[in-house]
């Protein structure tokens, strides 16, 4: 032994020492569910694919995406994102623009002509789909993607539904619409244009359909009794929309009374105003009663459209209309006041809400319609066995977001019911709320505003309203995203361990804890941005 | 130049790494090749802000020298729980003397390495001594003070937890005012330990006019690693003064360690700063100012100041003092025009 003098053991390592004994506590990680992936009505991993775009990988954000949702550039300029309202980022500063760098990778994709994945094998069934519209077509591309055969008959001369026929051009260019449709056509799906179904048990038959998806919408303009003159013209607000497709655009007159609250008396108001007219919009409530979305209202405000709150129409002449003043009573409903007024109107445009056209239906046993919108069961599922339904023909808010989401989570049901089994839905992790946060972490950085198009302009033409993200900010408002509930990989858990008992596992890998030597101190659950680490009990 | 903050890169460089940044922008703890100089086993209690502190300036030393380096350690916490023979958690060349003598012995390991050096027996061996508070602005002082007037070429390192931990929580001239110690019990009129006329070593560092003394805290890694690199830039005397939250000693949770050293750094009371041949050159600005109530009142060592009737005069004079690292050490962002 050569030893130096009173030197008698050999110097050993404090790895003999498992410190990991002392815990009482041990961390572990977790994923929670982000509010705005729980908020998406179309069920789009948006945390997820904001990740890819941090990273400036456009594409492979674009493809985790449309795993969910295949109609990117038409949800970033109709969906309400109300995901943006979930956002935890808006207890900070304000909320992540969600729904402008979606519209950026959705015109990216367009631009570089990127392409769905094609299905891996065919499975040889055969689904149905009757309407080409946001649900219909979000069915087909997922039923694509599934393996199965799809055909799409739809009513009208093109695809798109309310999309095209209810979706005023300034907010929803057509060759961005087209590119989308085109693009799932593109995966295989057959479709049939001005191809009504009549009756869906007879086309089934015809065609050897082993399932059916119903979304045929909502297009029949709901009436009411307004007592009118022979020469006063009266029409709905669906079908003003719809003729503005067409080659004859509809003759409204200069003063256009538009009858109702909602998003379409908005749209259909802001179309009149674009051809020359002068809309006001007769609203039986108070504007912060009316289902209409605020910020449309603004803008309609903004170009000039004029609104009459608490007004009733009694009855509509040749060159006028007659209303009502009305005043809300203490539980908030419109209550008449006897006061009269006269408005000079050219025409009166509906828009009282739609209903479902319902006759391809007649006779299907099991089928059950309450309240005009056919019955379904959790799984999308009519009371006939492999018929599934979804969109607006169904009882459901009624959007654009919500129709894509019905899309999917059909095509999830039928695809199992077509294999002879159920789908059950992977349980959700808990929602990952702010209290959570450790916001320190989080440089400081304000939304970003996307360009608005000159009134003048907004007034006169049918031009897209709001503009898009360029690269650079598409790319900031990306990286404004907190990353809620899921690790990011910012080392901190790695780097703030005073017991070195984090092992990096590299890029993409993430992390794992060394319970040998961990202690359990808790710092890393503390100094975690996203709260993506739990303390939990040593049960031993 | 000092530290450039990297902005809107999702948490920029307020955490310990970025995977948005580029290779050569990250830390040197996000790296998965660290030298790891603290390994795991030590025996720091949970939470520690010193074993924390040491491996975060002793990897950022070892990279900056590529690893050509020698530590020398003071007597103390670090020591006790890192070193019990025959076993160590230091992964780098490393040397223990006496409580006091850091500074000294890292004098005459940098002399023995110099005459190595010019003999051509080793290359450029860098020496960085570390020790606590107490052995470095009580017992060790007069050999550090020499270390500086010398101008020797080391690199002094001080875990700053403000008292004599190891040994059962006394008083050394680190500890702030007012806070309870074994030594000084909050009784009497003045419960605490007396507000004195204050050590701050780092400003005594300055006044030998030293190439280089700045103060970090573990709460912000890629300013500590940036000041520890700029240290090995120099030759001659250094001294960085990190502040290490010692869950025992001050009586908060083990989770709150860095939560307490970022409210030291945000309340003024823990000023940020670098300093050149005795001249201030950079401070860390306050992200965001707080009271210094929001640092104290978490801790037990003040909990007399947050009885029935709160000490409002006390907390007034600790305001004071964070008043005046503000005005003196220019720690707040001009106000935007």
């Amino acid at each position: 032994m050569n030893k130096p003098f009173a030197i008698t053991l050999d110097p050993g390592s404090s790895l003999a020492n498992r410190t990991g004994t002392w815990r009482t506590e041990r961390p572990v990680y977790v994923n929670r569910l982000p509010p705005c992936n729980n908020q998406c009505p179309a069920g789009e991993d948006i945390q997820g694919w904001l990740f890819h775009a941090e990273s400036g990988n456009y594409e492979k954000a674009w493809q985790h995406l449309t795993k969910d949702n295949p109609f990117p550039a038409i949800m970033g300029r109709v969906c309400y994102h109300t995901c943006e309202g979930a956002c935890n980022r808006a207890n900070l500063d304000s909320a992540v623009g969600i729904n402008s760098v979606e519209r950026f990778l959705g015109d990216e994709a367009i631009k570089r002509k990127w392409k769905l994945v094609q299905p891996a094998a065919e499975s040889g069934k055969h689904v149905l789909i009757v309407g080409g519209g946001p649900s219909g077509m979000s069915a087909a591309y997922h039923l694509r993607r599934l393996g199965h055969r799809v055909t799409v008959y739809e009513a009208g001369p093109m695809l798109g539904g309310m999309m095209r026929f209810g979706i005023p051009k300034y907010r929803l260019p057509r060759e961005v619409l087209d590119a989308e449709m085109q693009r799932v056509v593109e995966m295989g799906v057959e479709v049939k244009l001005n191809a009504k179904v009549d009756n869906i048990q007879e086309t089934m038959k015809a065609g050897n359909f082993d399932a059916a998806f119903l979304a045929v919408g909502a297009h029949i303009g709901k009436r009411t009794n307004i007592p009118a003159g022979a020469v006063s013209k009266i029409v709905d607000a669906v079908s003003v929309l719809r003729s503005m497709e067409g080659e004859e655009k509809p003759m409204l007159g200069r003063r256009v009374v538009v009858y109702g609250g909602g998003n379409t008396a908005i749209d259909v108001a802001r179309t009149a105003k674009r051809m020359g007219a002068e809309p006001i919009i007769v609203y039986r409530r108070t504007r912060d009663k009316m289902p209409a979305h605020d910020f449309e209202v603004e803008e309609a405000m903004q170009e000039g459209v004029m609104i009459k709150w608490l007004s009733t129409i009694k009855k509509a002449g040749d060159a006028s209309i007659t209303v009502e003043k009305m005043e809300l009573d203490a539980n908030g409903f419109p209550q008449p006041t006897g006061e009269i007024e006269t408005l000079e109107a050219d025409s009166v445009v509906l828009a009282l809400g739609q209903d479902v056209d319902l006759g391809l239906l007649e006779g299907v046993p099991g089928l059950e319609v309450t309240d005009g919108v056919v019955k379904v069961d959790a799984n999308m599922m009519t009371g006939h066995a492999g018929i599934f339904a979804g969109g607006d023909m169904v009882p459901t808010e009624r959007n654009i977001t919500v129709g894509v989401g019905h899309g999917k989570k059909a095509a999830k049901n039928i695809d199992a019911w077509l294999r002879g089994i159920t789908y059950v839905a992977p349980p959700k992790p808990p929602v990952a709320t702010f209290e959570r946060l450790n916001t320190w972490y989080y440089s400081d950085a304000p939304k970003t505003v996307r360009p608005m198009l000159d009134i003048i302009r907004r007034q006169s033409t049918f031009e897209e309203v709001q503009g898009g993200l360029d690269e650079t900010n598409a790319l900031f408002e990306a990286r404004r995203c907190l990353s809620c509930g899921n690790c990011f990989e910012c080392d901190n858990c790695y780097g703030v361990c005073p017991d070195n008992a984090v092992i990096k596992l590299g890029p993409g890998k993430g992390f794992q804890f060394n319970y040998d030597y961990c202690k359990g101190c808790g710092l890393c659950v503390s100094e975690c941005p996203c709260g993506a680490i739990n303390m939990v009990p040593e049960n031993n | 130049m000092s530290f450039q903050p990297v902005k809107f890169y999702q948490t920029g460089t307020f955490t310990v790494g970025n995977r948005l940044l580029a290779p050569d922008q990250r830390s040197v703890q996000a790296n998965m090749e660290r030298t790891n100089s603290l390994n795991s086993g030590h025996r720091a209690c949970q939470g520690c802000g010193e074993a924390l502190g040491a491996r975060y300036a002793i990897d950022a030393a070892m990279h900056a020298t590529d690893k050509q380096m020698v530590a020398v350690n003071a007597t103390g916490c670090l020591e006790v729980f890192s070193t019990p023979y025959p076993e160590t958690s230091w992964q780098v060349p490393w040397i223990h003397s006496l409580f006091g003598n850091a500074a000294a012995v890292a004098t005459g390991v940098s002399a023995a390495l110099k005459v190595k050096r010019q003999k051509g027996v080793s290359g450029d061996v860098r020496v960085v001594a570390q020790g606590g508070d107490g052995g470095t602005t009580d017992i060790g002082f007069g050999c550090l003070s020499g270390m500086f007037e010398r101008n020797d070429d080391v690199l002094y390192i001080c875990y700053d937890n403000g008292g004599y931990m190891n040994t059962g929580i006394q008083r050394s001239s680190a500890t702030p005012p007012a806070a309870r110690t074994a030594t000084t019990m909050p009784v009497g009129p003045e419960p605490g330990n007396p507000f004195g006329q204050g050590k701050f070593v780092p400003a005594i560092a300055m006044a030998h006019e030293i190439p280089y003394v700045a103060t970090a805290t573990v709460a912000d890694l890629r300013d500590l690693e940036y000041k520890v690199r700029k240290a090995m830039t120099f030759r001659g005397a250094r001294y960085i003064h990190i502040l290490v939250p010692c869950p025992l000693g001050w009586g908060t949770a083990s989770d709150e360690t860095l939560r307490m050293s970022r409210l030291a750094k945000e309340t003024g009371l823990f000023p940020v700063f670098e300093a050149e041949r005795g001249e201030l050159t950079h401070s860390t600005k306050i992200r965001r100012l707080l009271p210094v109530e929001e640092y104290l009142r978490p801790q037990k060592r003040f909990a007399h100041l947050f009885g029935k009737t709160p000490a409002v005069d006390t907390i007034a004079r600790l305001q004071a003092i964070a008043d005046k690292n503000i005005r003196k050490y220019d720690l707040l962002e001009k106000e935007a025009n």
